[in-house]
């Protein structure tokens, strides 16, 4: 779909020690008595895919809607490059948004969508038609101008929804759950869609979910969020690895979490269970940590350096692995192995990790 | 049905009939009901092509086109219609703006007040015209206004509102704030969102209210009555007509309005499929 000439068309962004495109500092938002965001501060930085991740009322939508200029912070400065946009209506600010339910105009149909911020702009005639075309094609719309919203799948919506922001060419692009209205096959296409595209155009995309897997598909960092609050930014891998909240490490997928004490010799002991070597940073000796592990970094044999012995309660085949569920001193794990595994309901069994897939929680409990 | 075969016609033909109400009796209802509802509308056509003997067009006599060919021939009626169209587009222009503002005001924006507002928008529509004309006249004998166009035009701005607000209401209702936001992210101010966006959207509300006040207003007599003055409209010129006989020209104009009004309703049906279909 991307040819030579719309390539050049959006010039790459280098990801230079320029100012960030996004800079929120100190931002704070009260609804009456409710606290939705709480002192939020974050840069988002050039040409970054960058994802806020969270339950429903965790802030991450406030915090869109404030970067676009539909809610005014009650504290704090919002930033776009070196402007400070705080206050600023949203139609003197260089970002567009992909709203959740696409908000494309009934009464005007795709062509009239598209070109409808080129207007305002009193970009030429002849130049907004090649623009809007353009951005079409790139979303794979060609051919649709003269249809109406309404005629259109919800695939196809989301697309005119994305071509009619990015036409513009701005700063940044703001998605509020955009995948949310589709089904499971068309959101996993859209996923990838989305990344290609936010390569092509080289814009700053910032996008709200409260899906995980979507968020790591997508996004060179995440900002996870909880009450108002990052509890934790960085790469999908770093969050899905190293987590340092409980909530970071509940909410980006399954992990089986274990109480113990850190000894002197760098290790844990594990309450219930003896020590096990962790190839992380560790709090002083003596300290209530947590250590997690991933399900499918458990093994059921003996051949990892961390081990401990129990009985399968559960076994289920979930398709792509099958998961056990096993009792053992330490408490109950979930392990997922890709092969169908031997065990049963009822067997002995031993089951082993890697220090380094050991993380460690900030919080004791 | 073969079992009556060999019983003679006469005999068969009720129970037949019967059979085909129960089996139609939705049908027959409708048709009934349609009928009740339009006969008089009817009688009102038939006797503009009448051609009464003395003053009154009470009794069929013979069919003529004369009324229609002279629907002005009577004197004081062509006055009375255009007064009657002058105060409907004038008041019903006014009604409209002024609710579509208030309607706005009510669904979008919390003030004080918003709620008896809310209230007092309908009583307009509830209170009996008789006290409602005559608690006006009263106002401005009060206020030493002398009564006549422009009292009518107040008048009717005042009753015409409530169906407005009502009526647009509905549609803003219905209506998806984030398109509003969507305008200004792609660079429109509140101005240019208003008459690009908004105003598009709740059109269809804003047509139908404008319509509902112009029938309101060229049909009301109650109000109008009380605050006429020396102004006749075409309902108060059918009134004092009627006293000394109903020409048939009132019939004329009458079936004239209805058919504009099925007319243009016709019109709207066919341009909304056109619409869907488009």
């Amino acid at each position: 779909m991307i040819t030579a000439e719309n390539a050049a068309h959006f010039p790459r962004v280098s990801k230079s020690p320029e100012p960030p495109d996004v800079r929120l500092q100190g931002v704070t938002k009260r609804f009456e008595d409710v606290l939705a965001v709480d002192e939020l501060t974050l840069e988002i930085p050039r040409g970054s895919f960058f994802a806020l991740l969270g339950p429903s009322g965790c802030g991450k939508t406030t915090t869109l809607r404030m970067i676009g200029g539909f809610e005014d912070p009650s504290e704090g400065r919002i930033l776009l490059g070196d402007h400070d946009v705080t206050g600023l209506p949203s139609y003197k600010r260089d970002v567009n948004t992909v709203f959740q339910s696409y908000a494309l105009f009934p009464h005007l149909d795709v062509f009239e969508n598209v070109a409808f911020g080129l207007k305002r702009r009193k970009v030429a005639k002849a130049e907004i038609a090649k623009r809007a075309r353009e951005m079409l094609a790139i979303v794979g719309l060609e051919g649709m101008d003269r249809r109406k919203p309404r005629q259109l799948s919800g695939g196809q919506q989301q697309r005119v929804a994305l071509a009619r922001a990015l036409v513009n060419h701005p700063r940044v692009l703001l998605l509020d759950e955009p995948l949310g209205a589709l089904d499971l096959k068309l959101r996993k296409q859209m996923q990838l869609e989305l990344k290609r595209i936010q390569h092509e155009v080289g814009i700053t995309f910032v996008h709200v979910t409260h899906d995980q897997e979507e968020a790591m598909t997508m996004a060179d960092s995440i900002a996870v969020m909880s009450r108002g609050r990052i509890e934790q930014l960085g790469g999908p891998t770093e969050l899905y690895e190293r987590p340092r909240t409980a909530f970071v490490a509940g909410f980006l997928g399954v992990s089986n979490l274990l109480g113990g004490t850190v000894t002197t010799s760098g290790a844990v002991r594990v309450d219930g269970t003896g020590e096990i070597r962790v190839d992380a940073p560790l709090p002083p000796a003596g300290t209530r940590v947590q250590v997690g592990v991933r399900p499918e970094k458990l093994r059921l044999d003996d051949s990892a350096a961390n081990s401990v012995s129990g009985t399968v309660v559960e076994r289920a085949y979930i398709g792509v692995a099958t998961q056990y569920v096993v009792d053992t001193p330490a408490g109950r794990l979930t392990v997922f192995v890709q092969s169908s595994g031997t065990a049963a309901e009822g067997d002995a069994v031993r089951v082993s990790w890697d220090p380094e897939s050991t993380f460690v929680l900030e919080e004791a409990s | 049905m073969t079992s009556y075969a060999a019983t003679p016609a006469r005999v068969r033909s009720l129970p037949r009939a019967w059979a085909f109400v129960r089996r139609h009796l939705l049908t027959v209802y409708a048709a009934l009901a349609l009928l009740y509802l339009m006969l008089p509308i009817g009688v009102v056509v038939l006797f503009s092509f009448n051609d009464p003997v003395g003053r009154f067009n009470y009794t069929w006599e013979g069919f003529t086109l004369d009324h229609w060919l002279n629907p002005f021939g009577v004197p004081g009626i062509q006055e009375s219609i255009t007064t009657s169209l002058e105060i409907a587009a004038l008041a019903s222009l006014t009604a409209t703006t002024l609710g579509t503002l208030i309607a706005l005001a009510l669904v979008r924006y919390a003030f004080r007040g918003r709620g008896a507002t809310n209230i007092f928008i309908f009583l307009p529509m509830t209170t009996p015209e008789v006290v409602l004309g005559a608690s006006l006249l009263t106002l401005f004998l009060n206020l030493g206004v002398s009564t006549g166009f422009w009292t009518i035009f107040i008048a009717h701005v005042m009753f015409n509102i409530s169906f407005v607000v009502v009526t647009v209401r509905a549609r803003i209702v219905g209506f998806d704030r984030h398109l509003e936001e969507a305008a200004m992210d792609l660079g429109a101010n509140e101005w240019t969102t208003f008459w690009r966006v908004t105003l598009p959207l709740i059109a269809p509300g804003i047509v139908a209210g404008a319509l509902i006040a112009f029938a309101l207003s060229v049909d009301d007599f109650v109000i109008t009555n009380f605050n006429a003055g020396a102004t006749v409209t075409f309902p108060l010129y059918v009134w004092g007509a009627a006293r000394i006989g109903v020409p048939p020209q009132v019939n004329v104009i009458g079936t004239a309005i209805f058919a504009v009004a099925v007319i243009l309703m016709l019109a709207n049906v066919l341009l909304q499929r056109r619409k869907e279909h488009a």
